[in-house]
């Protein structure tokens, strides 16, 4: 395991997969090289198809890449398949996830789906919840916290993945729209709250989106296209 | 935080009524271990309960349970004089079937060595035990007959005097106890047309012999009852019970009374042996094959229930991985399901069954040790059969999360 000492939340380079083999090969990621820094927020844009999902699962070490090398919070996760680490450790305690659906378990109350993540990382019982409550506040739900999943609109469900996904204090956040099963307000609403937790949590956060009309909320916006990463955006205030 | 019982406080309902199907399956197994207890019980209780050291049978049969046995009456006397016998009673029991009340009755009617047997050995439950030599009847309470009433057997009535508990034979039939000369009658009971018939013959027997011609006496004795004719010997009964005075051997008694020519001697345990390896052996066996049969059914099944509720969870399966949930956590939370349901599952069993099996028609007997067997059976199944369910949970992928 090298570590290093940068700002950098998430380096990846030379990041390649592909699928199947011989004539069924299909190269979905080829030679992809990514940074977000702490603080930051990118949007990962790019038609469907094009290995954007492909491109995060391997960033959330969900996949591992035929290539290529990720480091995240300076410590070299994958080297070329290998991976170099304990991945679902170092998956709960530096990573957080926010999917289209809010994916939370159905038989949890919105703090207890917050508490879990906690304690299966081993955190006492009481600072989970402490910690629960804090984040159901800092999202807006707290009156929703002894609530079922299905008791919560879209938005509320969305506000509870986030603050799964923050409950471990993550380095890098990845959400995969997150916003598409909203309306346009609800959506705009989550993706604010992405742009504050990247620079209040201080966590690099990459969003993929086809929503081009919340690009202004974007530190910097990457682009995918055919499995190939083809350019780094400039500021998202120009986009 | 425990997955397994917020799932379970989330699917109540369906948690639930899984369980009872569950109870309901292995009330079956539990069932049929009771079932098959109860048949060794029965076959062995009397055997048990009239604590006998020996028995005495006619020779060459396996009496008076397993076969028929015949031997005289008169043997009772012949074996009180040997050294080391403390008592002898004749036995006898066969086993009758009537209509009362419109309702077909089975009985298997056991003769007292009255007086000396007034059947101090069987518990009384209602009325009380039988106090005159004749026309008593002390009957099983699974007989249905109630204190008072009156069963006609042979030419004459019988009065229920007193009910027994749990005194059934070997094929599950009501005992009724009576005094020996009864059962004697009761089993040797002919029609009066008979009766006329075997007089007339035997009348006519004597006729064309020359022991009629020469003793024309004995025409007028054959006509009439066959007690009163002595050529024909003493009444048979089933067994004769041999109880040896303390200080004795029984197994030199035994050999004893096994050097006659005319009978055979088993021992208690040897009875016991003849009833367990002969009468009931095959249903007893083909119980147990039964019983084992239930268990691989139940471990199927719950092994597919776990299987169902984990494909059910799979998303949230996958999801606790992709969130770095342990795999022990996953592991944890189908095992103690798959606990929880054998659990519960038992319970249900046992509570259904105490509550069902005394309707059953034969005796259904719980013991203790095989409760225990079965909770055992059913701590394993539990175990083997939720490893289908953790297999595929295993196999989750995080990615599926995305899908």
């Amino acid at each position: 395991m090298s570590q290093t000492n940068d700002n950098s939340a998430l380096q990846a380079t030379g990041l390649t997969k592909i699928y199947g083999s011989g004539h069924t090969e299909v190269v979905a990621v080829r030679d992809a090289a990514v940074q977000v820094k702490r603080g930051e927020i990118v949007a990962l844009l790019g038609p469907s198809g094009g290995g954007k999902t492909t491109l995060l699962t391997m960033l959330g070490l969900i996949r591992s890449p035929n290539t290529g090398q990720i480091t995240i919070n300076g410590t070299l996760v994958f080297d070329n398949h290998q991976p170099k680490v304990n991945v679902r450790r170092f998956r709960r305690q530096n990573l957080g996830f926010v999917f289209q659906k809010a994916n939370l378990i159905p038989f949890l109350t919105a703090a207890e789906n917050i508490r879990l993540a906690m304690e299966i990382d081993d955190q006492p019982a009481r600072a989970s919840r402490k910690r629960a409550t804090e984040l159901l506040e800092y999202l807006g739900v707290a009156e929703r916290a002894q609530n079922l999943p299905s008791m919560l609109s879209g938005g509320e469900q969305q506000r509870v993945a986030v603050a799964r996904a923050l409950a471990n204090r993550p380095s890098v956040l990845l959400a995969d729209e997150p916003t598409a099963a909203l309306d346009s307000m609800r959506g705009r609403q989550v993706m604010e709250l992405f742009r504050k937790v990247a620079h209040e949590q201080n966590a690099g956060v990459i969003v993929v989106t086809h929503d081009h009309r919340m690009l202004d909320l974007f530190d910097r916006i990457l682009e995918m296209e055919d499995g190939i990463l083809t350019q780094q955006q400039k500021e998202s205030g120009n986009y | 935080m425990n997955l397994a019982i917020k799932d379970i406080q989330h699917n109540i309902g369906r948690f639930l009524l899984t369980t009872f199907g569950i109870g309901m399956l292995l009330m079956l197994v539990m069932g049929m271990g009771g079932i098959y207890r109860g048949l060794v019980e029965d076959a062995t209780l009397l055997v048990e309960r009239i604590g006998a050291d020996l028995w005495v049978v006619q020779k060459n049969t396996r009496g008076p349970f397993a076969e028929i046995s015949r031997i005289p009456r008169t043997l009772e006397d012949r074996i009180s004089t040997v050294s080391g016998v403390l008592s002898s009673h004749a036995f006898i029991s066969h086993t009758v079937q009537r209509s009362y009340k419109n309702k077909p009755l089975r009985l298997t009617i056991q003769g007292l060595s009255w007086p000396g047997d007034r059947g101090q050995w069987f518990p009384i439950v209602a009325g009380r035990g039988l106090e005159q030599a004749h026309y008593e009847l002390v009957a099983d309470k699974s007989s249905g007959l109630q204190p008072g009433d009156k069963l006609p057997l042979g030419k004459n009535i019988f009065t229920v005097v007193g009910l027994t508990k749990g005194m059934t034979s070997a094929s599950g039939d009501s005992m009724a106890f009576v005094t020996l000369l009864d059962a004697q009658a009761v089993q040797f009971d002919l029609p009066p047309e008979a009766i006329r018939i075997e007089r007339t013959a035997r009348v006519n027997r004597l006729y064309d012999n020359d022991l009629g011609r020469i003793q024309p006496q004995l025409n007028e004795r054959a006509a009439g009852l066959s007690s009163g004719i002595p050529a024909l010997g003493t009444s048979m009964v089933s067994a004769v019970l041999v109880s040896v005075a303390p200080g004795y051997s029984i197994e030199a008694v035994a050999k004893h009374i096994g050097l006659w020519p005319d009978v055979s001697v088993f021992s208690k345990d040897g009875q016991k042996e003849l009833l367990l390896r002969g009468a009931v052996d095959r249903a007893r066996r083909q119980l147990g094959l039964f019983r084992a049969l239930l268990i691989i059914v139940s471990a199927i099944i719950m092994a597919l229930i776990l299987y169902t509720l984990t494909l059910d969870k799979l998303h949230d399966i996958a999801m606790l991985k992709l969130i770095g949930a342990r795999n022990s956590v996953i592991l944890g939370l189908i095992m103690q399901q798959a606990l929880l349901l054998g659990a519960i599952g038992y319970c249900v069993a046992y509570v259904l069954g105490q509550w069902i099996f005394p309707y059953f028609p034969r005796r259904v007997l719980l013991v203790q040790n095989d409760l225990y067997s079965l909770a055992f059976i059913v701590f394993v199944i539990s175990i083997l059969a939720s490893l289908l369910g953790i297999w595929r949970a295993m196999r989750a992928d995080p990615s599926e999360v995305l899908s």
